[in-house]
Parts: structure tokens; C-alpha cells; sequence
């Protein structure tokens, strides 16, 4: 192996699946053994049989569907409040001056801390898990919008002022599209954050989704059906990942990212 | 008729956690008359991309007042077309959309736009690059649709801060010819900041020769050159006496400079 040496996109594909198979092998291994007692991790075989019944016999297909809902309801809800929050902090020195201490103040703020308290506003409603995940990552998602969009390079903008651009012209027509990579990579990302958010928020007070799967299941110490649980947050996860990356290189095939 | 005046113009930037400031360029007096295509020559930190870079609108004179058709710069404006020495084409619009920038923020129709942009492609030459994205261009291809953007937009001014700085050598020349072609027919006014003496002569019908810091103009050298000028000019006698002038000028402040720092 040299330093930076590309590989064969076969070799990739190949080297990516083999640490799966490698993974539930060890997995196997540990359980088929008998070296981890059924009690505290199921076998791979007994984890698909308990996904199989989930998703025949428990409705657990209704589960993934809120759970993506409220996801995605909290994530647009926030990307909508943060975008146009963060182009204009990045845009302008003075309102950056105005929120950047506030947002990274709350930024640090556990969003599962505020559980409780928007049960107390909101009840355990739908409006609560947007809440949680609005909370967990508006700010985040401000923070490095405005980072994107502060850091536009200078003599593009330099360029477009002798060109004859205005203030509204420099913003709408330079800082946003060459930031506009950047801030769909930071949504890729934060949306991935997301995902945690919403298991915590399904943990406490909800009677429905993934999270409420997996706490009704310790109850019963179902660990088979705990991991698919968990599996089925990690496929989805992968494919809106796919999905976006996907879709950002249709959008900016101008871009090098 | 002179067409910018600069007047008396200085540069000082402010210290920096307490040093001493920078003077970049002493009170300088310079005019440039209409259609004429200025150089301006000298060592690395000579304030000649400062200067420029006021007459642009883009920095602020600490002193003095630069005029253009009689009018004060207060700021930057598309009565004067820069091209810079990075490569600064805006990467998500493709090359005819760049030529069209400037148009398009003066509310130029579409069709109007796309019809200036077709004739500027042609000018240089990238006439089938016109729906490629810059990234997909050589150095050289991004600062000929640099001019082009610059011109496209019809500016007063024409202003170069070492635009083929980062060009080999023979890219350069062949940079030169057209940049040279185009003046030659469209009569523009230029002036074209640059540390390559050839360069500065071959261009020009006037070339000013910066001090090293504190910036400020130490010779102004007339080129009586004939036009059109053809490559070859470059090894006749006559191109040869100004280049070795200039390179004596120059070469004076060089060494000052190299010892300053």
C-alpha cells in the first residue's frame, strides 16, 4: 500500500462488502459459539426471524414510516429556519455579530435534555419529536451554513463587483451558488445526526416507531429484534446518504466535491 | 485627452499588533490618455497591484483621488473590467454564462446576452468550449474568458493585474498576441500591471517602471513601437534597446528590494 494510491472502484466494492461478511462472522462466531449467552445478544439467525415477525406480524413497517416521517418533518423544519439563517450571518458581518454567540451557545445544548421539557409545552404528540430533532440540529446546521457561506472565496466576489454586481447581485448570484455544495453537504451530514435524535425522542413518551420498538423490546429482552431494530436505522441511513450524494453530484456537476 | 487621472495617490495600511504600518505606495501622479495601453512594471511588493487595485475600486486610497472621465472612484463599478491573476471565473456557470455575468446583472435581455457572448467566444476563440464549465478549461483558456467577461461588459477601462502570471511561457506569449489583437482592434483603454519586462514592452505604448517599497513611479518610457505588432518584433534592434533599458531600471530596484527584505 503506497500513501494516496487510488484503487479500482472493484477493488472498493469488494473491500467495502468483505468487512460486512467479516463483521457478522465475528458476530456469529460469538453467538453460534455460545461464547455470549442468548440473554444479551441473539444470533444473526434469530435476529432475522425476530425482523420477520416484526415486520409480518407487529406492523413494524408502520414503525419505520413514522420514524422516517418525524425525521424528515424535523430535519425540513429546521433546514428551512437554518439555510436562510446561516447565508445571512455568513453574508453579513453584523448579523453574525448579532447570533453567532447565541448559536453557539445553544449548539451545545443536548437536544435530549430538552425531552422533558417539551413534553411539559408540547405533550407526547408528533409536534414533540419534530421539536427534539428541530432542536438537535438547527443550530448546528446554522453555525456551518454561515461558516460555508463566510468562506467564499474573496475574488470571486471581487470579480463580480467589478462586473457591476450589487449587494443583492454579489448574494444571490455568487455567495449562494458557490457556497450551495457546501451547504447540501452539511445537510448530508446533519441529517445523519438527525437520525440519533429521533431514537432518543421515540425512547421516552411514544407509542410508536423504531425507538419505541426497541424500548418495548427490552421489556421482553428481545435482543434478535433490538439489533434488527438498530440494523434497519443503519440501511436507512445508508441509503439517504446514497441518495444525497447522488443527488448533489446531479445538482453541482460543476463542483469538484 | 487624459481619461484616468491618479492624484496623488497613497497607500498605508494600518499596523498590524503593533508594528509599523506598511507605506505600499508613495503620493503618486499618474494619467493615462484614452485608447491608450499602459504597463506598469516593477519588483513584487511595489505597490503596482495596489494602485490597481484603487483605480478598480476594490481598495481605498489613504491619500489623493483618482478620476475617471472627470468623475471621482468611490467604489468598484462596471465601467472598469478587471482581470485578476488567480483564476477567477465563477465555477458553476459555463464559459458563455461567464462572459454574460456582468451583462446579466445590468439587466441585459437573455437573447441580447447570448448574442454578445456568441461574438466574444469567437474573438477568443472558444467558440466550441461555450457550454464547458471552467474547471474542464487549461490556465490559459480560463484568463481568455477572463478578457472576455471583462470586455463583454464594454467597461471604460481595461485593468490586468498579471494576468498570464501563472501561464508557461509559451501560453504567455501566445496570450500576448491576442490580448494584443484585440486592443488593436478595439482601441480599449488598458493598463496591464506585470513583473515580466518583455511582456511589459511588447504590449505597450507606454510603460511605467516602479520603485521597490515604498511604491512610486520612477521612469516613464514611451514604446514607439510600430502596429500591428507581429511576434517577431521581439528580436528586432529596436525592442532589444528597450528591453535592456528597462531591465537596468528595473533591475536597480530589484536589488533594493531584495535587500529591504
Amino acid at each position: 500500500m503506497k500513501p494516496l494510491a487510488p484503487i479500482s472502484s472493484t477493488a472498493r466494492v469488494v473491500l467495502g462488502i468483505s468487512f460486512f461478511v467479516l463483521f457478522v462472522a465475528a458476530w456469529s462466531y460469538a453467538t453460534f459459539g455460545g461464547f455470549v449467552s442468548k440473554t444479551f445478544l441473539a444470533n444473526p439467525w434469530t435476529m432475522l426471524q425476530d425482523g420477520w415477525f416484526l415486520l409480518v406480524k407487529q406492523g413494524f413497517l408502520h414503525d419505520i414510516g413514522m420514524t422516517i416521517w418525524r425525521v424528515i418533518g424535523g430535519f425540513v423544519l429546521a433546514a428551512l429556519f437554518a439555510v436562510p439563517i446561516g447565508i445571512l450571518m455568513g453574508a453579513y458581518k453584523p448579523i453574525e455579530a448579532f447570533l453567532e454567540p447565541f448559536v453557539s451557545f445553544a449548539r451545545y445544548l443536548p437536544a435530549s435534555a430538552f425531552i422533558p421539557l417539551l413534553i411539559l409545552w408540547a405533550g407526547i404528540g408528533e409536534l414533540q419529536k419534530l421539536l427534539v430533532i428541530f432542536i438537535g440540529s438547527v443550530f448546528q446546521l446554522i453555525l456551518m451554513v454561515a461558516v460555508s457561506v463566510g468562506s467564499v472565496r474573496r475574488d470571486l466576489v471581487e470579480a463580480s463587483l467589478t462586473l457591476g454586481a450589487r449587494d443583492a447581485g454579489v448574494l444571490k448570484r455568487v455567495l449562494i451558488p458557490s457556497a450551495a455544495p457546501e451547504i447540501a453537504e452539511i445537510l448530508r451530514l446533519v441529517l445523519g445526526w438527525a437520525w440519533t435524535y429521533v431514537i432518543v425522542a421515540e425512547l421516552i413518551g411514544s407509542s410508536s416507531g423504531i425507538g419505541h420498538m426497541i424500548i418495548d423490546s427490552q421489556a421482553l429482552l428481545a435482543t434478535g429484534q433490538i439489533i434488527f431494530g438498530i440494523i434497519v436505522i443503519g440501511i436507512i441511513g445508508l441509503i439517504s446518504d446514497y441518495a444525497f450524494k447522488a443527488a448533489n453530484r446531479r445538482l453541482f456537476p460543476w463542483s469538484i466535491i | 485627452m487624459s481619461k484616468l487621472v491618479i492624484d496623488n495617490v497613497s497607500r498605508i495600511f494600518p499596523a498590524v499588533r503593533g508594528g509599523t504600518p506598511t507605506r505600499a505606495l508613495e503620493p503618486t501622479n499618474l494619467s493615462v490618455a484614452d485608447n491608450d495601453f499602459v504597463t506598469i512594471l516593477g519588483p513584487s511588493g511595489c505597490g503596482k497591484s495596489t494602485l490597481l487595485r484603487m483605480v478598480a475600486g476594490l481598495d481605498t486610497p489613504t491619500s489623493g483621488r483618482i478620476m475617471l472621465d472627470g468623475k471621482a472612484i468611490t467604489g468598484p463599478g462596471a465601467d472598469r473590467g478587471m482581470v485578476f491573476q488567480s483564476y477567477t471565473l465563477f465555477p458553476w456557470l459555463t464559459v458563455s454564462e461567464n462572459i454574460s455575468f456582468g451583462l446579466r446583472e445590468r439587466g441585459v435581455s437573455q437573447r441580447e446576452r447570448t448574442r454578445i457572448a456568441g461574438e466574444w467566444l469567437e474573438k477568443v476563440g472558444l467558440t466550441s468550449f461555450a457550454n464547458h464549465f471552467p474547471k474542464q478549461l487549461s490556465g490559459g483558456m480560463q484568463q481568455r474568458t477572463a478578457i472576455a467577461r471583462a470586455l463583454a461588459n464594454d467597461p471604460k477601462i481595461l485593468l490586468l493585474d498579471e494576468p498570464f502570471g501563472a501561464l508557461d511561457n509559451q501560453t504567455r506569449a501566445l496570450m500576448q498576441e491576442l490580448l494584443l489583437g484585440i486592443w488593436e482592434r478595439e482601441r480599449k483603454t488598458v493598463i496591464f500591471v506585470t513583473h515580466d519586462i518583455e511582456e511589459a514592452v511588447f504590449l505597450a505604448s507606454r510603460t511605467v517602471v516602479m520603485s521597490a517599497r515604498p511604491g512610486r513611479i520612477k521612469a516613464d518610457i514611451p514604446v514607439d513601437l510600430p502596429h500591428p505588432r507581429h511576434y517577431t518584433i521581439k528580436t528586432s534592434p529596436a525592442f532589444s534597446d528597450l528591453k535592456a533599458r528597462l531591465t537596468e531600471e528595473i533591475r536597480v530596484e530589484a536589488v533594493l528590494a531584495a535587500e529591504a527584505h
